[in-house]
């Protein structure tokens, strides 16, 4: 796009080409900046990751500029099915989809707790939203901390059920335990879980507040009517309130799926996807292979992430697909 | 109104609700007091095992100013706002200009271009990390404040363009359509007609941008490497490093580097969850 000139109003008793045309360029001159950013930073960079992941590269350049990659093709993915940290990794990525989904039904639980209006209402609402404010690093270390056997509040509150103090004859104070604490993180089956579970607390208050909105919005006349008509409690719940919580709800699978995708900065916070790569992802094992202190495998890790943005495409198309027929209902 | 008003309950039903939020805001929020009780604390009970108990004394003062004079803390806060600032601003601007622009015309590639933006919005970062990077690399922008902006202004935009086209969709076009039988200029119709108009919109991207930006750890990490141009959430797991075995400190530092979006969350609270929540009502 060339014509840079916004359309001058003074011309009308001349009508240029580009007057009459001024409603087909208009929208192109206020959306190339946009564009050309998103494309440079966003758009090209995926096709040029998909390009890669068919070279083995390690993001050097020779001493005239030329690129050190070769060509390998599809050898990065043939690789990836013999990795057994590729298969725990997705492993877990379907343990986080699968109970981060949790988050849905507990915000939902939580908006019902809170839809009240008794005094310092708002207050309870913004204090419980809080966790979701608070960057997940942050998050990451106050859970790896609550976790910690030691001196963490999981290994305080351990202590108080299973363990009995004792003073020997020095003086000094020790625990006998009928069961040692939890390491909840060093330990390959539950890490996982104990992240996840940590990764829930914002994500339940994201979806709390969706619901709290929605719940506003939720029509007074049909819940009067049901009531009449003697709904209450769950039937009442799943017949009258949820239906209409629809909106609500999708927004709501939406942000928890790509959360559950997107998660990285707790891993890389709690565990760094140990003990024993058993806590890896797709999303932290790529970053590891790509940008590791062994030097660095460009190609190998474009591959994972290009398997991860295939899983997620799935998605993308569902939600575009949704909101596609939206739009459509709009007309 | 569901669940049913607990006014129109019984007294005890009442004051049993009222009674149970302290309780439950507690329990919910234990992790972060936990970790503010030790935020406050002396070396002394850190070391003695009294991590949980009530603190034998108040280091509320040392331990904060600590961790600004131990450790590069300042920096990486100062750092933060000159990344997130530039991007809210590149990013809502670029997004007031696409939104409008998909919002008020109507022509073929609109829709498209719009699900571009979206789903731009949805992908993982790491099928863009290694290209950024190499960019960043070549450009000589990698480790620079710049680079940060730049990356996180246009993948933001994506977000924000999705917003605010929304957000003008929702405005009656009539108001458009009279100020062009008037023969208003285009771009006169956008900065005098519509931009009024999207205030609201603008004040709760601009805080979501900033908490989202703030809060980003994984750019932090591709982008950067020295003390330079590192955000505080890279920064506080620098700390971590550094303060082993100072809980008391990590703890400062990791709450330190959570006030600024709370406190952004606290003053524009009405902009932020109507942004959140948009499209959660039809």
């Amino acid at each position: 796009m060339t014509h840079a000139v916004v359309p001058d109003t003074t011309t009308a008793d001349r009508p240029g080409w580009l007057h009459r045309n001024k409603l087909a360029v208009a929208p192109w001159i206020f959306l190339i900046p946009a564009l050309i950013f998103f494309a440079i930073y966003v758009v090209i960079p995926i096709f040029q990751s998909l390009w890669l992941s068919l070279y083995e590269w390690n993001g050097l350049y020779t001493a005239d500029g030329e690129s050190t990659a070769t060509w390998v093709g599809f050898q990065n993915y043939v690789k990836l099915w013999d990795d057994p940290n590729f298969w725990t990794s997705l492993r877990n990525n379907v343990a986080w989809l699968i109970l981060y989904m949790l988050a849905v039904p507990l915000g939902l639980f939580i908006a019902l707790f809170l839809n009240q209006t008794v005094t310092g209402m708002r207050f309870y609402k913004s204090m419980f939203f809080f966790p979701f404010v608070i960057s997940q690093v942050v998050v990451g270390l106050i859970f790896g901390w609550f976790y910690n056997p030691d001196f963490g509040v999981v290994g305080t509150v351990w202590k108080a059920l299973f363990c009995e103090e004792t003073t020997n004859i020095l003086g000094n104070v020790t625990f006998a335990c009928s069961r040692p604490a939890p390491d909840i993180l060093s330990s390959p089956e539950w890490a996982t879980y104990g992240i996840i579970a940590a990764g829930l607390w914002p994500q339940i208050a994201y979806c709390m507040i969706l619901y709290l909105t929605g719940l506003n919005n939720v029509s007074a006349d049909q819940i009067e009517a049901a009531r009449l008509d003697g709904a209450k409690g769950w039937k009442m719940l799943w017949y009258v309130v949820v239906p209409q919580l629809k909106p609500a709800t999708f927004i709501a699978i939406v942000v928890t799926v790509i959360g559950a995708l997107r998660s990285f900065d707790m891993i890389a916070i709690m565990t760094q996807g140990g003990p024993f790569g058993s806590t890896n992802v797709l999303s932290f094992y790529m970053y590891e292979v790509a940008i590791s202190e062994y030097g660095e495998r460009y190609g190998y890790g474009s591959s994972v992430a290009t398997v991860l943005f295939g899983i997620m495409l799935i998605f993308i198309s569902y939600f575009l697909w949704q909101m596609y027929q939206d739009e459509k209902g709009l007309r | 109104m569901f669940p049913r008003p607990v006014e129109k309950s019984s007294a005890t039903v009442r004051y049993g609700y009222q009674a149970f939020l302290p309780f439950a805001l507690v329990l919910w929020l234990l992790p972060l007091l936990a970790i503010f009780l030790t935020s406050i604390r002396s070396a002394k009970d850190i070391n003695s095992g009294n991590v949980f108990g009530w603190p034998s004394e108040f280091a509320l003062i040392e331990n904060y100013t600590a961790v600004f004079t131990q450790s590069a803390a300042a920096q990486y806060m100062w750092n933060s706002v000159l990344i997130t600032v530039p991007t809210v601003l590149i990013s809502v601007a670029l997004a007031c200009l696409a939104g409008y622009a998909l919002a008020i015309y109507k022509f073929r590639v609109a829709l498209p271009l719009f699900f571009l933006f979206v789903a731009g919005n949805f992908i993982p970062f790491q099928i863009l990390m290694v290209p950024v990077r190499d960019m960043s690399v070549r450009t000589e922008l990698y480790d620079t404040i710049a680079g940060q902006f730049l990356f996180h202004a246009a993948f933001q935009t994506g977000f924000c363009t999705l917003f605010m086209r929304n957000f003008i969709k929702a405005l009656p076009f009539d108001l458009v359509e009279s100020a062009r039988i008037e023969g208003v200029a285009e771009w006169k119709i956008f900065w005098y007609v519509v931009l009024p108009l999207v205030r609201p919109a603008i004040a709760a991207l601009s805080v979501l941008i900033f908490t989202f930006v703030w809060n980003d750890f994984f750019w932090a990490n591709v982008l950067t490497q020295g003390e330079s141009a590192k955000p505080i959430t890279a920064g506080v797991r620098a700390l971590n490093g550094q303060f082993v075995n100072n809980w008391h400190l990590v703890s400062a530092a990791s709450l330190l580097a959570a006030v600024p979006p709370v406190a952004c969350f606290f003053l524009m609270q009405k902009h932020f969850i109507a942004g959140l929540t948009m499209g959660a009502v039809k």
